[in-house]
């Protein structure tokens, strides 16, 4: 069974599976009722918390229309534009705690030494907020993209070496004993145990650094960024523009899934046993 | 050899590893931020910043000051109202879903809808929705933790060994006592777990709204330490930034400890070995 | 030591000898004996059976044969050179003493050719090519064709097994450690294993020291079965197996075989009878 095969099996399987279930109908109840909740509290009841709320209708107006009132919809080039820079700048980010958050987090697990030189250090500095980094990073960096890009950098970082250590622990201890047993060297255990071992974790690190990083990538944006979707809500908020707000947040919300599940996606075809395992055991 | 001084032997030895890093870490801040006045030539980067000196020196003269205290107590009293209520919707609403799965099927899926939006996007709305600036704080403090409080209930209590709740049921409890006595205790550690990992998100939150509403619609009253470091910034006092970073840094850590601990008296059968 | 057929097919390698050997834990300062005096001699090419209740430091000697941590005092010489001892503690894992764990510690990241041919590849001395051929070549011999490109989490936990074994042979060691392989499989599924380890014994001579506590499984594979006392461990009765080998499941239902069971069962009755006390004044 070729790679992509097998994955494609289990998508279809899962999709189809779910599909024969009573889960899409509740799903969509459960989207009803949330989406009519909107519109009769501002537009039908106008109860009085909701005044000033964009209405529902309003929004989805507003986002699919070809001359939209305040600037921003799906035909807009604009709209895009800000979607693309949001993107490239947690492509960015991304990728770069990745790659050095991954190998500390696995030399990290590995070497009892160097985690007792470095993890205190580490510790001390990831409880800082990564918002509150923002002034340090403006002063320290020129212009106004690479401070945001240092804050989304940062969350991810430390989510991703924390949770890849994690991982490199979380190894059952036989499996580097059988090495050692089978005449493997200390840095071929690491090679052919530890990071073949540690990656289902380091992935599921990845999901929740990708979560952290729109989440910095937002507050930098509404702080200090010029373009962006965390730029147009805030924006919108400050030119009173209200279903901007909306449409900010939903689009925000739909690529944060989306990147969020390709992460999962690349995960599972970078693990091939694994999604055999699964597949094989069922949902 | 005494068991005892082997043991503390080993500890020391880490230890010192470790602050030996951080120590080295602290050096070569100090000596990057002075470096202009030391060889002539700015550091990039580093060479910007306030040096580890004059922030303590700043500190000494800010732990005098109330209006530093009344910060901590701000931003406090707000990660800690936000996390109760997420705690009062979150424990009780994930646990429903659990264990009622058409009410899971109608909720969930909304629930993971809106759970990428970042609690941060919700400031401008909810600053409309709410009253008061501290409402629309508080709602986007209780966004933040709400969210990883439910799906840490929902994962614990979804890998409750099933034959728990056979040998209950055998043993003739009813649907109220096998959620009172299984479901509840077996769920906690999850909760315990959800809590720590929602308290450092809170902290997140409650700064960043700090920053952003206090900052943006120059709020005096907000106070709170994510407001110190901004307003330190805007008036130029660069050192007091980082007091105030290391501050959050601490109280962060002071209220996770807290909670870990507080946990810990819920679950007592969790520390027998 | 007479049960042994003394012919040219027995291997003149991989004598173990355990001479008064002591291993004390001190976990949190509190010193619990796992081992205590423990001697015991294993002739070239015995299928040795340690039995005895659970918990009673069986294990802990297998791991000091391994070199998985070291012992306090006494000496483990492997054909009368020293493996550990005073001055040496621990010694070195290698594949001259290759273990088979309990529950199993193939690498679920590897297909079973992979793990199959792990040792010699990390050893480095053989081409792949040479390497990928002979293991092929043992599969067939344990019957394992077919089942190369699968993943360890693909296949049944009997074949499981057969494949760790396999991967231990590749590297042509001189002891194979077992410990207590087929505790979590079905009875009738630990037959089959019984007669193929036998079949596999027959094939390649080995020393094998075997962990078990389930006494028929003891008698039938073993040449001898050493029953060790509740913890401490140490040597309480040697029960020698005369029965002859090739041996095959008739065995099970001869007369020497129920006499030898009447022989050794009053005494592990005893010790696990001992070890449950002990954990109830514990508990």
């Amino acid at each position: 069974m070729s790679q992509s095969n097998a994955t494609m099996n289990l998508t279809m399987y899962r999709i189809s599976s779910w599909l024969k279930s009573p889960k899409p109908y509740l799903m969509f109840i459960g989207f009803g009722f949330v989406l009519s909740f909107w519109y009769f509290s501002v537009e039908v009841w106008k109860l009085p918390r909701f005044q000033d709320m964009p209405a529902l209708t309003e929004v989805i107006e507003e986002w699919f229309s070809k001359d939209p009132y305040y600037g921003l919809s799906v035909y807009t080039p604009e709209y895009y534009k800000h979607i693309g820079i949001s993107l490239r700048r947690i492509a960015y980010a991304f990728f770069l705690a990745t790659a050095l958050g991954v190998p500390l987090g696995l030399f990290l697990g590995w070497s009892q030494k160097l985690r007792e030189y470095i993890f205190p250090l580490f510790e001390l500095l990831r409880p800082i907020p990564v918002l509150a980094w923002v002034p340090l990073a403006i002063i320290m960096f020129s212009g106004s993209e690479t401070p945001v890009i240092f804050l989304t950098f940062l969350a991810s970082f430390f989510a991703t070496t924390l949770n890849t250590m994690l991982g490199v622990e979380s190894i059952d201890e036989e499996y580097s004993r059988a090495a050692y047993c089978l005449g493997a060297s200390r840095w071929q255990t690491f090679v052919h145990v530890v990071v073949p071992g540690a990656m289902p974790f380091i992935f599921t690190g990845l999901q929740i650094s990708i979560g952290v990083a729109w989440f910095s990538l937002v507050a930098g944006e509404m702080v200090s960024g010029q373009y962006g979707l965390g730029y147009i809500i805030n924006t919108a908020y400050i030119m009173v523009q209200y279903s901007q707000i909306i449409i900010g947040m939903i689009t925000l919300g739909l690529f944060g899934y989306v990147t969020s599940a390709l992460v999962r996606v690349a995960g599972d075809y970078m693990m091939q046993w694994r999604v055999r395992e699964l597949a094989l055991g069922g949902d | 050899m005494n068991i005892n001084k082997v043991l503390s032997k080993f500890s020391a030895r880490a230890t010192f590893r470790g602050v030996i890093a951080i120590v080295i870490f602290v050096a070569i801040w100090e000596f990057g931020a002075r470096s202009l006045d030391l060889i002539g030539w700015r550091v990039p980067f580093i060479g910007l910043i306030p040096p580890p000196s004059s922030v303590l020196t700043s500190w000494s003269n800010l732990i005098v000051e109330p209006s530093y205290w009344q910060s901590w107590y701000m931003s406090f009293l707000r990660v800690f109202t936000g996390f109760i209520v997420a705690m009062i919707v979150g424990i009780p609403l994930g646990l429903y879903m659990a264990i009622n799965r058409t009410f899971y099927g109608i909720a969930f899926p909304s629930f993971e809808i809106l759970r990428p939006i970042p609690p941060l996007a919700w400031v401008p709305a909810s600053i409309i929705f709410w009253p008061t600036q501290e409402m629309s704080i508080a709602f986007v403090t209780f966004l933040g933790a709400f969210y990883t409080i439910v799906i840490n209930v929902l994962g614990g209590a979804r890998s409750i060994n099933r034959q728990y709740l056979q040998a209950a049921q055998s043993m003739g409890a009813s649907q109220w006592d096998i959620f009172r006595r299984i479901v509840l205790p077996a769920t906690l550690p999850s909760i315990v777990v959800g809590s720590a990992v929602g308290m450092g998100i809170t902290w997140e939150v409650v700064v960043a709204a700090e920053m952003i509403s206090g900052g943006g619609s120059g709020g005096g009253a907000s106070g709170g330490l994510g407001f110190f470091i901004w307003s330190s910034y805007v008036g130029g006092s660069y050192e007091q930034i980082i007091v105030g970073m290391i501050s959050i840094g601490i109280a962060g850590y002071i209220s996770s400890e807290l909670l870990r601990k507080l946990g810990g008296r819920f679950t007592p059968w969790l520390k027998t070995r | 030591m007479s049960t042994l057929e003394k012919n040219d097919s027995m291997p003149t390698t991989g004598a173990i000898r355990i001479e008064d050997v002591v291993k004390v834990y001190d976990p949190d300062g509190a010193a619990v004996m796992a081992v205590d005096h423990c001697s015991i001699d294993i002739p070239a090419g015995e299928i040795c059976m340690i039995v005895g209740p659970s918990g009673c430091g069986k294990t802990t000697l297998l791991n000091t044969i391994a070199g998985f941590h070291g012992l306090t005092s006494g000496h483990i010489y492997l054909d009368g050179e020293i493996l550990c001892g005073p001055g040496q503690e621990k010694a070195e894992p290698g594949s001259d003493r290759i273990v088979v764990f309990q529950n199993g510690a193939l690498f679920p990241w590897k297909t079973n050719l992979e793990n199959i041919a792990f040792g010699p590849m990390m050893e480095g001395k053989l081409s792949k090519a040479e390497i990928y051929e002979k293991a092929r070549k043992m599969m067939v011999d344990a019957g394992l064709e077919g089942t190369e490109d699968a993943y360890p989490g693909e296949v049944s936990s009997g074949l499981r097994r057969r494949v760790e074994i396999v991967r231990a042979l590749m590297n042509e060691p001189k002891v194979l450690l077992f410990d207590e392989p087929y505790r979590a499989l079905d009875s009738l599924t630990k037959s089959v294993m019984h007669e193929a380890l036998l079949e596999i014994y027959y094939k390649n001579k080995v020393t094998i020291f075997f962990i078990t506590h389930d006494l028929e499984e003891a008698i039938f594979l073993g040449h001898r079965l050493i029953i060790m006392s509740s913890r401490p461990c140490k040597p309480k009765k040697i029960v020698e197996v005369d029965i002859p080998h090739p041996r095959d499941y008739s065995v099970l239902t001869s007369p020497r075989f129920r006499e030898i069971m009447n022989e050794a069962k009053g005494v592990v009755n005893e010790e696990a009878r001992k070890a449950f006390e002990a954990g109830e004044k514990e508990g």
